[in-house]
């Protein structure tokens, strides 16, 4: 009984440095945040009497509506492109392939080289007179450069999607690598063919790895800001390009803060939303 | 192989497909960084290294590659810290907690970096502390906490406790224990954690951006370098170091990680 104390007790003596670091700079940054949001700017200073103004302003700014709107869209559209195009990859690592270490290596080598400069990298292969537009143009597929390419919502989807790929590859793959084979012989014992076995015994024992791999890219993209500044142009511009402004230029601080706030509130509901509905769908499938 | 290529053409090309999407952006760095012309285009023209010469001797970059590796060394060295300890706990003890401390540590790799960046600025600077070096390798050692106990953890799973409890019965204090036979036991999962915190924190650009105030690190100074289209090419170069030099800590780091797990089973 001692021992089993004096072992909790050394437990959470040694965990707490992490806990506490990562704890505290959690909620006071949040806390500091809430208090500023209902502050507001005056000019160079700060006027610290409570307010409601930010967040009434910023709710019925259209600006701000729109960019947090087109935020969660963008990211939603990210998350479902990253998780379509890496589902069949983690099913080949997992099923189809001997080289599964290889295979795991590969795919994650690029995501360890600076998410900067593979951002900048796919500026330069968009761009007008960029990479892709100079090699079709060099195999006459096109006369004219392709303007569509870059500087849209399109060119911030892909970039993301191949930014996030690892992170919804892995989930999936540990997903599918957990299924018992002999539920899928039972499958197709009891008369289930190839692809009725895929969705009725293999998708929805991956659903898990999926709801995973979309919340690891959902949330984060919501406030990424490096790829709308880059590559999304005025039409790509994401909420966390307001915050910016607020905390650079505009010289707003508690606006920034209320913006912050409002976005982490919107990827909170979205994704609380999406387990919920993912996990009843998930049931009705089974 | 064949047979399975055979039976599943479709699913193979599409994974090679894949990893051509993977790594196009990734190796088009190097591969125009030594292109000799200012724009990325093809034709290809030559081959040239002035554009990497001419980043030689250049003030600006050089401090802030200093800036870059001071704060990643001592980033590396706090999250590591954090994080042997922190796995320790969470692999070795049973206690109130255990489990909201491992997620809560877990945390920072799922919150949105704009909201970490916005939010420390305003905290530190209340407290009064400026942006500066400091004020970033607060903001990494938050950020790449995760990455160490993730590391420390596997390598504390592969220890076997027994070899601890010997020391002890053979007379060593708790610390001479964790000198002489915990340490040199998990050291090449400290040389792993140490290695990646260090380059999460060395290619991390947002939190250096809102928090270094006039102490670029290397990332933010490629940031403003960006904007100059003359500046194309030794910005590529640089970028290419910068892509080198990460896999070469990488494979160091997986091949140290590896050595952890052998050595402990």
């Amino acid at each position: 009984m001692i021992r089993l104390r004096s072992e909790a007790s050394r437990g959470m003596a040694l965990s707490a440095p992490a806990t506490l670091y990562v704890g505290l700079l959690v909620a006071a940054p949040l806390g500091i945040l809430v208090v500023y949001s209902f502050w507001s700017q005056t000019y160079v200073s700060i006027d610290r009497s409570f307010t409601w103004e930010n967040y009434s302003s910023a709710l019925t700014d259209p600006l701000v509506r729109h960019l947090l709107v087109r935020s969660v869209w963008i990211a939603a559209l990210v998350t479902a492109a990253t998780v379509v195009l890496a589902y069949p990859i983690a099913y080949f690592i997992a099923f189809r392939t001997r080289y599964k270490t290889l295979w795991l290596l590969l795919i994650t080598i690029p995501f360890w080289t600076s998410y900067l400069l593979r951002v900048f990298s796919w500026k330069l292969i968009l761009g007008f007179n960029g990479l892709m537009n100079s090699a079709l143009m060099a195999l006459g597929l096109i006369d004219e450069p392709l303007e569509f390419l870059l500087y849209n919502e399109f060119a911030v989807v892909l970039t993301l999607a191949h930014a996030w790929a690892p992170f919804a590859i892995m989930p999936i793959y540990v997903s599918l690598q957990k299924i018992d084979p002999s539920l899928l012989e039972a499958a197709s014992d009891l008369g289930c063919s190839k692809i009725e076995s895929f969705l009725r015994v293999t998708l929805p024992l991956t659903v898990p790895g999926i709801i995973a791999s979309c919340l690891i890219i959902f949330i984060p993209t919501v406030g990424d800001y490096v790829t709308p500044a880059l590559v999304g142009g005025s039409d790509g511009k994401m909420i966390a390009n307001l915050i910016q402004v607020q905390f650079g230029a505009a010289n707003n601080w508690p606006l920034g803060a209320t913006l912050s706030l409002l976005a982490m509130v919107s990827v909170g509901l979205v994704a609380g939303g999406f387990v919920v509905v993912s996990n009843l769908m998930a049931r009705r499938i089974r | 192989m064949t047979r399975l290529v055979r039976n599943f053409p479709g699913l193979t090309t599409y994974a090679v497909l894949y990893l051509v999407f993977l790594y196009v952006p990734v190796l088009l760095l190097p591969l125009f960084s030594l292109n000799d012309g200012t724009i990325v285009a093809f034709p290809i023209k030559g081959f040239t290294l002035k554009w990497y010469a001419e980043l030689v001797g250049q003030e600006a970059l050089l401090q802030s590659l200093v800036n870059s590796l001071i704060v990643g060394g001592v980033t590396a060295l706090l999250a590591t810290s954090l994080g042997m300890f922190a796995a320790r706990a969470y692999v070795r003890n049973r206690f109130t907690g255990r489990e909201f401390s491992e997620a809560l540590v877990m945390l920072p790799l799922v919150v949105p970096g704009i909201i970490v960046a916005s939010s420390f600025l305003v905290l530190f600077l209340s407290i009064g502390l400026k942006p500066s070096l400091t004020a970033v390798i607060l903001g990494h050692t938050f950020l790449t906490v995760p990455f160490a106990v993730a590391i420390m953890k596997s390598a504390f799973d592969e220890f076997d406790p027994a070899l601890e409890e010997a020391a002890y019965d053979l007379g060593e204090t708790v610390f001479g224990t964790f000198r002489r036979v915990t340490v040199p036991i998990v050291a090449p999962g400290i040389v792993a954690s140490f290695l990646v915190t260090f380059t999460v924190s060395f290619d991390e650009f947002i939190l250096a951006f809102f928090l270094g105030g006039d102490q670029p690190t290397l990332p933010v100074y490629i940031w403003s370098q960006i904007r100059f289209p003359a500046k194309l090419p030794n910005t590529l170069a640089l970028g290419s170091c910068l892509l080198a030099f990460s896999v070469v800590l990488l494979v160091t780091a997986e091949f140290f990680r590896r050595r952890s797990a052998k050595s402990g089973s």
